[in-house]
């Protein structure tokens, strides 16, 4: 099959690998029908995640077609299905509590070291993203493994396209989650630092769960325009004091919830950003805090902060006085997915969400490397990239 | 393993699986059995499956093989006899009869190997009720002998020179199969680029 292979820094391509096949009985083989390019994948791209290894498919937002199925999977032939980027055994202690990506079994005994090493505990497996959370083969392939199949697929009903349901894998659930770690009560203010993928579908979300008003602090023109089209009033930190038009804005108090949906790219990638995990131990200020800074200094007394923005070693000169002082709460962690995909799903077959508005870019799987590329280099224009498998064979 | 140095490290609230105090239990073990040294690997883990169902897997030694990574298979002889044959590197295999020296229903097993054994060794692994609606906390306790000479080099390999990164990965997949019935794995070789 055709697949989107790591060689390095800036370096991804095109290559052809052996098809996979079932290994374990739970297992299910899909044929992509659409993938998409995540934000966390730059962080692969700009080589700031460890444990990479030369020829890892990339991916982790895709769904498709099941193929193949082992004697445990539950899935059919012929459906059509969004897969978590999570995967998650559905038996452990956590995924009992729902906590899916805090599933203890489905990273291989052999990669779960690193893990522990760097955050104390294993970390839980993803697909497509590096060997300390499994080594899984991604999705920017003509066919991916999916292990347990029973737990974490869910099937789409006819009549949706895929677009319309593609980003349940990942980025829909992060911004639904963000907002929903935010605790939001009638009144309040929510600001969301970040208008990527995740921080506008944590502008929506928090505007569905309730929110009375959604501030959103970016500078790029173009999300900014799509932050306000979903509703948000918005801050351009070019132009205005982020914490001083905050106060403003929410009559000399702060804003009740805070979202940092930027995490350690604030200020761009940099050497800086590198997560080393081995060296994480002895090495202080792997990650820049900015915007973690900012918003634990806005955020008003008593208020909830969330991180979904993707923290990966250690930080420092964290306003812990404030955190302490003011009575912040805080809330992270990485998305337990399947818990929001029948809601989720549910809401966008009503109407209620629509996330296609944020499609910026589609292309032909051949081309994945210069959708990598054009993220990169255009976080203005290029919002989000789709890739479709089935487009250089319509075009052959 | 029914060494008292072991029974008294148990009973302290300072787990055996500190690497303090398995420093001190392995010189104590060693001592009392004239071994020139001991290794002693220690850890602890929570299996969200009741305690009978973990000691019944567990007592079938049979089933070791499933899960440990080098046990190529264990044969039961007598109820207290079980023949071990481990894959060693460089297509060679190391042999031992292991004997069961205690056994209390559902809370505790432990063996150590008889005269004559490759590589002469001990274990012992605890079965505890972890707090309400958790299940059960596994503890398993491992000393060995450390060898000089080829079969030295050839047992630790064996123990992939860091045998506490071992004994976790072997109870880290008796966890996968127990709670999820297989064992996770993304070596799907097939899936690498060719050439
Ligand atoms: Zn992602
Ligand atoms: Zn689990």
């Amino acid at each position: 099959m055709r697949a989107l292979t790591w060689h390095g820094k800036h370096d991804v391509r095109m290559e052809t690998v052996p098809d996979p096949k079932i290994v374990n009985p739970r297992d299910a083989i899909i044929k992509i029908t659409s993938t998409a390019i995540c934000g966390s994948d730059l962080h692969l791209y700009d080589s700031m995640i460890p444990s990479m290894e030369k020829g890892d498919i990339l991916g982790h937002e895709f769904m498709g077609e099941v193929v193949e199925t082992g004697p445990g999977s539950t899935l059919r032939k012929g459906q059509r299905v969004v897969v978590p980027f999570v995967i998650a055994c559905g038996q452990c202690f956590h995924c009992s509590k729902q906590q899916f990506s805090g599933c203890e079994n489905s990273n291989p005994a052999e990669t779960q070291d690193l893990g522990e090493i760097a955050y104390g505990t294993a970390m839980t497996g993803l697909f497509g993203y590096s060997h300390m959370t499994g080594g899984y083969a991604g999705g920017q392939a003509e066919y991916v493994r999916v292990p347990y199949s029973d737990v974490g697929p869910i099937v789409i009903p006819d009549g949706l396209d895929d677009e319309q349901v593609l980003f349940l894998s990942d980025i829909l659930p992060t911004g639904w989650m963000a907002a929903e770690n935010c605790q939001i009560e009638p009144g309040d203010t929510v600001a969301v630092w970040g208008c990527g993928p995740v921080g506008l579908f944590s502008i929506q979300s928090a505007l569905i769960q309730g929110a009375h008003k959604v501030i959103a602090i970016d500078h790029h023109p173009r999300r900014l325009e799509l932050a306000k089209s979903l509703g948000a009033q918005v801050i351009n930190y070019h132009d205005v004091k982020v914490r001083e038009a905050l106060m403003a804005m929410t009559g000399g108090i702060g804003p009740d919830a805070c979202i940092d949906a930027v995490g350690m790219e604030s200020h761009g990638f940099s050497i800086d950003n590198v997560v080393d995990a081995v060296k994480v131990a002895t090495r202080l200020g792997t990650d820049r805090a900015h915007v973690l800074r900012e918003v634990l200094m806005a955020c008003r007394t008593g208020g909830r902060v969330s991180i979904p923005g993707v923290y990966g070693g250690v930080g420092d000169k964290i306003p812990i006085g404030a955190l302490m002082e003011k009575g912040l709460q805080i809330r992270t962690g990485q998305t337990h997915v399947h818990k929001y995909l029948r809601p989720l799903l549910d809401l966008i077959g009503e109407g209620v969400i629509d996330t296609t508005f944020l499609i910026s870019h589609r292309l032909p799987l051949e081309r994945a490397p210069d959708g990598y590329k054009m993220f990169k280099e255009d976080q203005n224009t290029v919002t989000k990239v789709v890739l479709k498998p089935d487009w250089e064979k319509e075009a052959a | 393993m029914s060494d008292e140095s072991i029974a008294r490290a148990l009973q302290s609230d300072a787990p055996l699986t500190a690497a303090v105090r398995q420093r001190d239990v392995a010189n104590a073990v060693a001592e009392e059995r004239g071994w020139h040294e001991a290794a002693l690997v220690g850890r602890t883990i929570t299996i969200n499956r009741p305690r009978a169902e973990l000691y019944a897997f567990w007592r079938d030694f049979r089933n070791l093989a499933l899960f440990m990574e080098n046990v190529e298979r264990v044969t039961p002889g007598d109820d207290r006899r079980s023949h071990w044959v481990v894959r060693a590197p460089a297509g060679r295999t190391v042999e031992w009869d292991s004997i069961l020296t205690e056994e209390v229903e559902n809370e505790l097993l432990a063996w150590e190997s008889a005269e004559g054994a490759d590589i002469k060794n001990a274990g012992r692994i605890e079965f505890r009720d972890a707090p309400p609606g958790r299940g059960t906390q596994i503890t398993a306790t491992i000393v060995y002998e450390p060898l000089g000479g080829d079969l030295g080099k050839l047992v630790a390999k064996l123990f992939q020179k860091e045998p506490k990164i071992q004994a976790r990965r072997e109870l880290r997949r008796f966890k996968q199969l127990i709670e999820t019935g297989e064992i996770s794995t993304a070596k799907t070789s097939d899936a690498a680029p060719q050439g």
